[in-house]
């Protein structure tokens, strides 16, 4: 059987205690998406023109640095969410997102959700609800990595 | 009250506590860049998982160090040392024939009576894996006692992961569930990259029936301790092991003072509902 898209959506954990009407909402910007290990679902610098939510597998965030090459910030996997650049202008990626297994995802279109947020102020209000926790652990994360906890200095 | 926890014996020993024994080097073993694991033999070690020894490299200094090795074996004394300031370099310049001075075992070690009949997670930054190392050879060892055994740990990138081999078997068990992460990698490391705290939200268990250990930098334990506090494992279940700087070690010189008690006697081992208050202040 093959299943609906709105039926996905609503089992990712992102979705959880999430009303009925948003969901939908949501639903409709929505579709499947599949990357080979290796294959990039985004690259620096492109429009933010979708984000994912992960079923399976899991993504490297990447920078390129000239001298060292390709430089993991950060993996992902199932659960989670990968791209929080749609949601904030200039809407472009800031970083690499790379396929390190086969990954299964929901790909929500950026533009669609965008609209409807406009349209619907309590849909953008939950996506902000929703989207924050994950930036502001990034965020903390990012601060930890910054000051370097493990090294010789304590 | 009956002591929750192993208590110092080493003042109750005949020795004196504050004259090192001589003992020798007997294999030294580098782990990774500025860290070397030292064996000494020829002693009958008795210690508890979490206890540290006070180590001399004589004509430098003395330093506290954490046994790293299995409480089981009492013929050899195993320390994993890092390199840090002039003590701690001596020590991992050591080479085996050469002496090297030792009083202990000191402190208050891991909880292992409580942790029995309970999930076990064990959380270890960088080097704080060495002293985790004999309570995890511990609940290997009577494996049945314990309900699940998780171990999270995490490092500053690949070249820096501690006692890598063994995490690798350990990893290979299927009654142990392990997860490692590092904080920068290049793109070819196939592992997890992100901060240990991250490994905590992605771990389901059963916070009533959980007990956690937790060793690494202070900051670390913070937040990995506020994870847990968030996920509701009750505080007086989230161990830790603290660092302060060391002179006696038995509690009569105050160096160690943190707020209200002494690590060296108290600890290092404490439960968080015992440093909530004193942790994050800048001053103590
Ligand atoms: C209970 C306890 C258990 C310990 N177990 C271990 C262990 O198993 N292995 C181990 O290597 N160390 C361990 N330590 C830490 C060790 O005692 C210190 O690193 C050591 O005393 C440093 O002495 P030093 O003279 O070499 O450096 P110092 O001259 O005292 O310090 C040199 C520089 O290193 C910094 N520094 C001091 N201590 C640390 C530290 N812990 N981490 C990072 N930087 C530091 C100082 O801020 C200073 O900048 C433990 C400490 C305690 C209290
Ligand atoms: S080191 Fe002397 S009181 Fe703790």
């Amino acid at each position: 059987m093959i299943e609906s898209i709105e039926h996905i959506v609503k089992e990712h954990r992102f979705f959880a205690g999430m009303d009925a009407g948003i969901v939908q909402l949501v639903s409709g910007c929505a579709k499947n998406a599949r990357f080979d290990p290796g294959q990039y679902l985004f690259h620096e610098g492109d429009g933010a023109d979708w984000f994912y939510l992960l079923r399976n597998g899991r993504v490297a965030i990447e920078l390129r640095d000239p001298a060292r090459g390709a430089v993991t910030l950060q993996t992902l996997r199932e659960g989670e969410l990968c791209g929080l650049s749609w949601l904030v202008p200039p809407y472009r990626w800031t970083y690499d997102a790379r396929a390190i297994d086969l990954v299964r995802a929901i790909a929500v279109d950026a533009a669609c959700l965008r609209r409807k947020s406009e349209a619907d102020p309590r849909l953008g209000y939950e996506m902000m609800k929703r989207f924050m926790p994950p930036l502001l652990e990034r965020l903390q994360a990012a601060r930890l990595q910054m000051i370097d906890i493990y090294g010789a200095h304590g | 009250m009956a002591d929750p926890y192993p208590t110092a014996r080493a003042a109750d020993s005949i020795v004196p506590p504050m004259v090192p024994r001589v003992a020798r080097i007997a294999k030294r073993r580098r782990e990774i860049a500025d860290v070397v694991t030292l064996e000494i033999e020829g002693g009958a070690f008795d210690f508890a998982p979490g206890q540290f020894n006070m180590l001399t490299a004589f004509g430098v200094g003395e330093a506290a160090i954490s046994v790293s090795g299995d409480p089981a074996d009492g013929a050899r004394l195993i320390h994993t040392i890092r390199a840090v300031g002039a003590v701690s370099r001596a020590l991992t310049e050591l080479h085996p024939g050469e002496p090297i001075g030792l009083r202990g075992p000191f402190g208050r070690g891991w909880p292992m009576q409580e942790a029995q009949g309970r999930d076990v997670i064990v959380v270890a930054g960088g080097l704080g894996l060495a002293p985790l190392r004999p309570a995890l050879y511990r609940l290997f060892a009577e494996r049945e006692k314990y309900g699940r055994i998780v171990l999270l740990f995490g490092a500053r990138s690949p070249q820096d992961i501690l006692f890598r081999d063994e995490l690798e078997d350990w990893r290979g068990r299927l009654d142990v569930e392990v997860e490692a992460t590092v904080d920068h990698a290049r793109g070819d490391w196939r592992g997890n990259v992100g901060v240990v705290t991250s490994l905590i939200s992605r771990t389901s268990f059963d916070p009533s029936r959980t007990l956690a250990m937790l060793c690494g930098p202070e900051i670390m334990m913070r937040f990995v301790a506020n994870a847990f506090i968030e996920m509701s494992v009750p505080q007086e279940r989230i161990y830790l092991s603290m660092e302060r700087n060391m002179k006696c070690a038995i509690g009569w010189c105050g160096h160690c003072q943190f707020g209200p008690v002494f690590i060296c006697r108290d600890g290092p081992v404490f439960p968080y509902s015992q440093l909530r208050g004193l942790i994050a202040k800048k001053e103590i």
